[in-house]
């Protein structure tokens, strides 16, 4: 049994060791707002945060999270760095398909956390992670600098 | 392979439009590589099956109920495009109610009550949906508005011109007493349905027009919504598969020895041509596929590589008779009497959609039914497709159709529902498939590769004089035909954007030859223009050159007669600065084009460095896309579109050896990330038009703004997509490649170099 700590609630599971977080969320926990998307951290749909830190849940294996709290898009809204970034994304009308936006705002936030005011140098470094197919990438810059002033 | 054509042009051939007509065109692939032919699919005349029931339904999508409860059952899908909520505008603005009073819905699979008028079926594409709902829409609105003000007008015993209607509720104006929908629901289902209907003047619009919120994305903020991939049934199984990673192979011998000691895996299931593990979750499944020792029986396309299907495509455009397209005026006399001939030759490669949610469905598959949960383009022939998987009767196969994580064209084809309805045949319980990404890479129906020879002669003026075009390629349409495409025909997608550029050229001729490649082909966002566009407006650019003019002026030379085209010509080079001077190493690049009832015009701004390397600044884009029904989602398709388009022509090419992908995933299929986005300005032109497609005109513009955009930057003319980096390294520069994907042009001529194959073996690669 592995003992986690997800959206601040304390969950155990009997899953294996390597199992990604990833699915763990998904097909175990029934938090399926995490998305696959590429399984090899290319593309960052998987993104949830550790402690605040941006990880791509589809490499990590859960043994490997320990007593880390684990946040995902469901419960993001709850902090006042992801608040902003939804609020901004809806206000910027940011999403097309939404599919990668999970991660997106999950990147995001991750960024406000650390970096209040972020410069587009500090966008590129903290989103390049991020692939979104449909092509929200301006709105998703102006999106978070919308946040950072809010 | 085809045979060459021997006959002259068709207008009488099917068309993009017929490719769901009638229950003979209905049809979706089977499990591809087990067969590539397509499996029909009867047409339905069911009731609707999952259809909303409420007191009044006046038609297919608009549900009341007694609780004032409005419901939109909207007959495109949602995959990011913004369709729910433009089709939602349209019905709102005449039923007079407003866009938070409504709930949407995905139409069930029915192509009857559904059809996408301009596709013949129930489908979502080709950028369509706005176009072909603008009035029925729109009509179903203001039906179900007089039906509920004259019900209204019948309860208070008034004239229904003394009533009025707006956000839900009908006011009778002498007297103020008001009644809302809800407590009319049940007298408006009584009232004759009204034969004369009157649409409002765009002048009165209160929806149409306006940057409305979208329906879509509040749920997409906070992982709330449910996309196909997050489907969870009870007592259901997670799958993955592999397909035989030849295209037509079949499954040998499977030793699952192995996969079977994984803890979770719980079922392996063979198919024709894949093999799929089941298990208590994704990664169970996928660890037990890892542990298969699999035998492929490759059959007849373990050989095939890049080389061969170019090198055929090339001998095919060279020696094979064409099919006209387009063929107006004297064309050889003029190029004869030409006083500067211009020829090129353009080269375009395969391309995989790669949407960010892989490939899934969700199937149970009952003693005597089948339900699927699904996104799809087309769930009629998703429906159909399981039925002939199961046997089952078209109304026991239940299908939910789910928002979609990405389209593009991919989930226009639905051989993976076959395959996942195939899969969950053998077991009793739900299983939910979902590819890798690796799979969804490398078993995708692919964008076709095309090798086109265009050229042109000059006038003393510089202005050409006459206008060739030879197209070369695969036919998307003939994938979709269960007899075959007939020989002598047009598929007019392989030749739109080619046919009829917006431009005054008099003397011009079209044509097509076709070779089908030895992979599975279908549509990708842009469809024709995406790959003719290219080559005309590249074209264009070189003759400007090759006349001493400046891209604008010449463009505006031949668009005197062409007055939308002018206009967003004008309108983009005043907004982009086009006569102002550009920093060194700095490139602008324009490109013009007409798709999909829209006009386009697009500047883009680059640099490029001593290695190569590209970088987008700016782009600067000005449409006339008619009506605007919401200007801010056609400026977020224009962005998206854009950067779509920029993202294939700077990274994307599927390439094959030994009958196999060459890419897999993420790190080798590069997508534009956030950091290499240009800035995007977008200006409309104002008009009065009925409104164009949008979803996937930007797209279009993207590789030809960028190929003359690095034309201004470096001298470079680079023909070849994706471009290749290493053409535009100056002296002394790193000779690293810099590109991610090896370019189409090398194995090309190594090809043709090593190869030199005879006619008689062009005939049977």
């Amino acid at each position: 049994m592995i003992a986690l700590n997800i959206n601040g609630e304390d969950r155990t599971v009997d899953v294996p060791e390597d199992m990604p977080l990833l699915w763990v969320l998904r097909d175990v926990i029934g938090l399926t707002g995490t998305k696959f998307g590429c399984g090899i951290a290319q593309c960052g749909a998987c993104t949830v945060q550790l402690d605040g830190r941006p990880v791509r849940s589809c490499v990590l294996p859960v043994a490997s999270v320990g007593t880390r709290s684990i946040t995902t898009i469901e419960a993001v809204g709850a902090t006042p760095a992801g608040k902003k970034i939804q609020d901004a994304w809806l206000d910027l009308e940011v999403i097309q398909c939404g599919y990668c936006q999970s991660g997106q705002i999950m990147s995001a936030s991750a960024l406000l956390n650390r970096n209040p005011d972020p410069s587009d140098r500090d966008i590129d470094t903290a989103m390049s992670g991020n692939i979104c197919r449909c092509g929200t990438y301006p709105r998703i810059r102006a999106a978070i600098k919308q946040a950072a002033k809010a | 392979m085809s045979k060459p054509s021997s006959s002259p042009s068709s207008k009488t051939g099917p068309s993009r439009r017929t490719f769901l007509q009638g229950g003979g065109l209905l049809l979706g692939f089977a499990l591809f590589g087990a067969s590539t032919k397509p499996v029909l699919a009867a047409s339905t005349a069911l009731p609707v099956d999952g259809d909303v029931t409420a007191a009044f339904s006046p038609d297919a999508y608009i549900r009341i109920g007694t609780d004032g409860a409005i419901t939109l059952i909207l007959p495109n899908i949602e995959m990011g495009q913004g369709t729910h909520t433009g089709e939602a505008t349209l019905i709102a603005e005449e039923l007079e109610v407003g866009l938070d009073q409504v709930k949407a819905v995905d139409a069930p699979p029915n192509d009857k009550l559904y059809a996408t008028a301009a596709l013949g079926g129930q489908a979502t594409g080709g950028s369509t949906s706005m176009r072909a709902t603008w009035e029925p829409l729109r009509k179903a609105g203001a039906t179900a508005r007089m039906m509920l003000v004259a019900a209204a007008a019948a309860e208070w015993s008034v004239p229904v011109t003394e009533c009025v209607a707006k956000l839900g509720v009908v006011t009778h104006q002498p007297t103020g007493r008001q009644l809302a929908y809800g407590a009319l629901a049940d007298a408006a289902a009584r009232q004759p349905v009204p034969s004369d209907v009157t649409l409002k003047d765009p002048k009165d619009f209160q929806l149409i027009g306006k940057s409305s919120r979208r329906l879509d994305t509040p749920g997409k903020v906070n992982g709330a919504v449910t996309y196909g991939i997050d489907i969870r049934v009870p007592d259901m199984k997670v799958a993955t598969v592999a397909a035989c990673p030849v295209f037509g192979g079949k499954l040998g011998d499977v030793d699952d020895k192995k996969a079977r000691a994984i803890p979770g895996v719980r079922d392996i299931v063979k198919l024709d041509n894949a093999v799929a593990v089941i298990g208590d979750h994704f990664w169970a499944a996928k660890k037990g596929l890892e542990a298969l020792d699999i035998t492929w029986d490759e059959g007849a396309n373990a050989k095939i590589g890049s080389a061969n299907i170019m090198a055929a495509l090339k001998a095919a455009s060279e020696r094979k008779k064409p099919i006209m397209a387009r063929q107006e005026g004297d064309v050889e006399g003029r190029m004869k009497a030409a006083a500067k001939k211009i020829e090129a030759t353009y080269e375009l490669p395969f391309l995989a959609h790669a949407p960010m949610e892989p490939i899934n469905c969700v199937v149970h598959v009952r003693a005597d039914e089948c339900e699927i949960w699904v996104g799809t383009q087309v769930p009629a022939i998703a429906q159909g497709v399981a039925a002939k998987v199961t046997g089952f009767p078209l109304e026991k196969v239940i299908l939910h159709n789910q928002l979609i994580g990405g389209g593009f064209g991919r989930r226009l084809v639905a051989e993976s529902v076959a395959q996942a309805t195939a899969i969950a045949k053998q077991v009793s319980y739900p299983v939910k498939v979902i590819w890798t990404r690796e799979e969804d890479i490398q078993h995708d129906l692919y964008r076709p590769a095309y090798y086109d020879r265009i050229s042109a002669g000059l006038g003393a003026d510089g202005l050409p004089t006459v206008w060739v075009d030879h197209v070369a390629g695969g036919s998307v349409l003939g994938n979709y035909i269960p007899s075959g495409w007939p020989e002598d025909k047009l598929d007019d997608d392989a030749v739109e954007g080619a046919a009829k550029p917006p431009y005054d050229l008099p003397v011009i001729q079209v044509d097509w030859v076709r070779e089908d490649p030895p992979v599975p082909i279908t549509w990708w966002r842009g469809v024709g223009p995406t790959h003719n566009v290219f080559v005309v407006e590249s074209f264009m650019d070189e003759l400007a050159h090759a006349a001493g003019k400046d891209p604008v002026e010449y463009r505006r030379a031949l668009t005197k007669n062409q007055p939308r085209a002018a206009g967003v010509l004008e309108l983009v080079a005043e907004k982009s600065g086009w006569s102002t001077p550009l920093a060194a190493g700095m490139g602008r690049g324009i490109s013009l084009h007409d798709a999909f009832g829209s006009y386009m015009a697009a500047v883009l701004e680059i640099s490029v460095s001593p290695a190569g390397e590209i970088t987008l600044h700016r782009a600067v884009v000005a449409v006339d896309c008619g009506i605007t029904i919401n200007p801010n989602t056609v400026e977020a398709q224009i962005e998206g579109g854009l950067i779509f388009g920029l993202s294939a022509a700077l990274y994307s090419g599927i390439t094959f050896s030994d009958g196999r992908v060459d890419q897999s995933n993420f790190h080798d299929y590069r997508i534009l990330r956030n950091n290499e986005a240009p800035k995007i300005e977008i200006y409309h032109v104002k008009s009065s038009e009925s409104p164009g497609g949008i979803g996937e005109t930007a797209t279009v513009s993207a590789a030809p703004a960028l190929a003359n955009a690095i034309f201004s930057a470096t001298g470079k003319r680079l023909r070849t997509l994706p471009f290749n980096r290493d053409e535009l390294k100056g002296e002394g520069a790193d000779k690293k490649s810099v590109s991610m994907v090896p370019p189409l042009a090398a194995p090309l001529a190594a090809a043709l170099a090593s190869i030199k194959p005879t006619d008689t073996e062009l005939e049977k690669l």
